[in-house]
């Protein structure tokens, strides 16, 4: 029988949640650097106990995490050269791992500043890794999306990194602007059709792709259309939250932007509004259901300034025709009286034959669904904040 | 004041920090030469590699925001890092301190 393993992110460290396919009981362990900020773990879908973990920190900086054994011990995977793999007294060392951009002649394009809040030009600065995603066919090889807006990617088991550099210098850096959250790149989608082919999306700049592996990218944020912004219709500059992608067909993509959930036919392209009879488009996650690639999920929020759901009732939204016609899912979630978020890596799906859905909110619940959405139940409640939930089905 | 020679220091850092490098309570370092922050924390990060990044920055070598540090009750943040240290944190009868904002709510 299968089991499912849950992957939690929180403002204070990790969280694994496991049970076996009826997903009925669930085990918890953690927290896992406890205290530390994660904001994203995953596993490797070519070895599924090969995981990666972001632990980040305001007064100490960014360290990568790697367990070889499904989450039940870590280590720091990045030695330098040179140095032993041990200390005097026997101890492992590992190295918070360095993420340096590209300034060379060659290939940085010297890239020094892309604009800040008020316009003005201002420096990039590395400030942590919002999300990891390992290679589909090779557990060593691994990327990251880093703030201050960058894409890296590690080909050693996260020991060392190297920055695509193409992607901030392909013409647009230098125009890119924070959110409200800061200038992350938070999703990263690797196409399993095309392998060259690779998705990213930037708040708030926008979503890009590029069709040779990271040598070349492009923006691909036509039909966009964004309010709060001077050209409502800019190449760039665009908030986007979340993108999600179904793997058997990956030129249809969908994604929850500050306002408006959209939908693309054509790898990008071109973009549709599909918010339909949602009753806010506002939302941060996205997901898609793991058998019918035309159902979707969001968890819409009031607006920009209330980060919470409508009228105090946390209501998941399915759209099992791709969008544009939505159906409020309640069954075993609170309504009343409930005020968290949702942030925008913190929905995950399993790919058992019921398909699972799985969120986790501000307010430390974790939900999972065993039947696609129609009812939920909390798998635990009173975890710090939900940075990130991730799923691993394991044979 | 110091001068040149072997000296055992004594690091005291956050809790966080003691996690990382797997060490509890105050960490001991033989620094060879002059007794300053920067060849403290020089000996601190080859003795306890996965420090690397979490004190200074990897890259300029800056201290980073949030972090100070105190000897003998002084406030040494600000100065030179190549100023020599006070014989009690060179004789390492007083800990050098490695300290993180308060910051909570």
């Amino acid at each position: 029988m299968s089991n499912v393993r849950v992957l939690v992110g929180t403002r204070k460290g990790a969280f694994i949640l496991t049970s076996d396919g009826k997903r009925e009981k669930w085990d918890v362990s953690g927290p896992h650097f406890a205290g530390w900020e994660i904001y994203h773990l995953k596993g490797s879908p070519a070895d599924p106990n090969r995981l990666y973990a972001s632990q980040t920190s305001g007064w100490f900086g960014q360290i990568i995490q790697r367990s070889d054994d499904g989450g039940n011990t870590w280590f720091q995977p990045g030695t330098p050269a040179g140095l032993p793999t041990t200390t005097p007294d026997g101890m492992p060392v590992g190295e918070s791992n360095k993420f340096v951009y590209d300034t060379s002649e060659e290939t940085g394009k010297p890239l020094t500043t892309h604009q800040w809040y008020d316009g003005k030009p201002h420096p990039w600065e590395f400030k942590r890794v919002w999300h990891i995603e390992p290679s589909h066919d090779d557990a060593d090889t691994v990327y990251a999306g880093v703030e201050d807006a960058a894409l890296f990617r590690s080909t050693d088991g996260g020991q060392t990194w190297a920055e695509l550099s193409g992607l901030r210098g392909h013409g647009t850096g230098a125009q890119w602007q924070p959110g409200a959250g800061g200038m992350c790149l938070h999703t990263i989608i690797l196409d399993p059709k095309n392998r060259e082919r690779i998705f990213i999306a930037i708040s708030a700049a926008g979503a890009f792709r590029t069709d040779d592996s990271g040598a070349t990218w492009k923006p691909i944020n036509r039909g966009l259309y964004s309010q709060y912004i001077p050209n409502p219709t800019a190449e760039v500059g665009h908030c986007v939250h979340h993108v999600a992608m179904h793997p058997s067909n990956s030129n249809v993509l969908f994604m929850q932007k500050h306002w408006d959930v959209m939908r693309s036919n054509d790898a990008g392209d071109s973009w549709q509004e599909v918010s339909g009879n949602l009753p806010t488009d506002f939302g941060f996650v996205i997901d898609v259901h793991a058998h019918e690639p035309e159902t979707i999920y969001v968890v819409p929020i009031k607006s920009d300034s209330e980060h919470y759901p409508l009228d105090g009732k946390l209501r998941v939204y399915r759209s099992r025709t791709g969008g544009n016609e939505w159906e409020a899912l309640t069954k075993g979630l609170p309504q009343e009286n409930c005020y968290v978020n949702v942030l925008r890596d913190a929905m995950a799906v399993d790919t058992l034959d019921s398909c699972g859905v799985y969120f986790g909110t501000t307010g430390g619940q974790v939900y999972g669904s065993a039947d696609a959405g129609d009812t939920w139940a909390p798998i635990v409640r009173d975890l710090p904040p939900v940075l990130s939930v991730e799923v691993q089905t394991l044979s | 004041m110091t001068g040149a020679m072997n000296r055992t220091v004594r690091v005291a850092m956050p809790a966080h920090l003691r996690t990382l490098a797997n060490v509890s309570g105050d960490v001991t370092l033989e620094i060879d030469g002059e007794v300053t922050r920067a060849s403290i924390l020089n000996a601190l990060e080859t003795r306890y590699p996965m420090l690397r990044g979490t004190i200074r920055e990897h890259v300029s070598g800056e201290r980073r925001p949030f972090l100070r540090f105190f000897a003998c009750g002084e406030d040494i943040t600000h100065k030179s890092p190549d100023e020599p240290l006070p014989d009690e944190i060179a004789s390492g009868a007083e800990p050098f301190y490695v300290i993180g904002a308060i910051a909570g709510g």
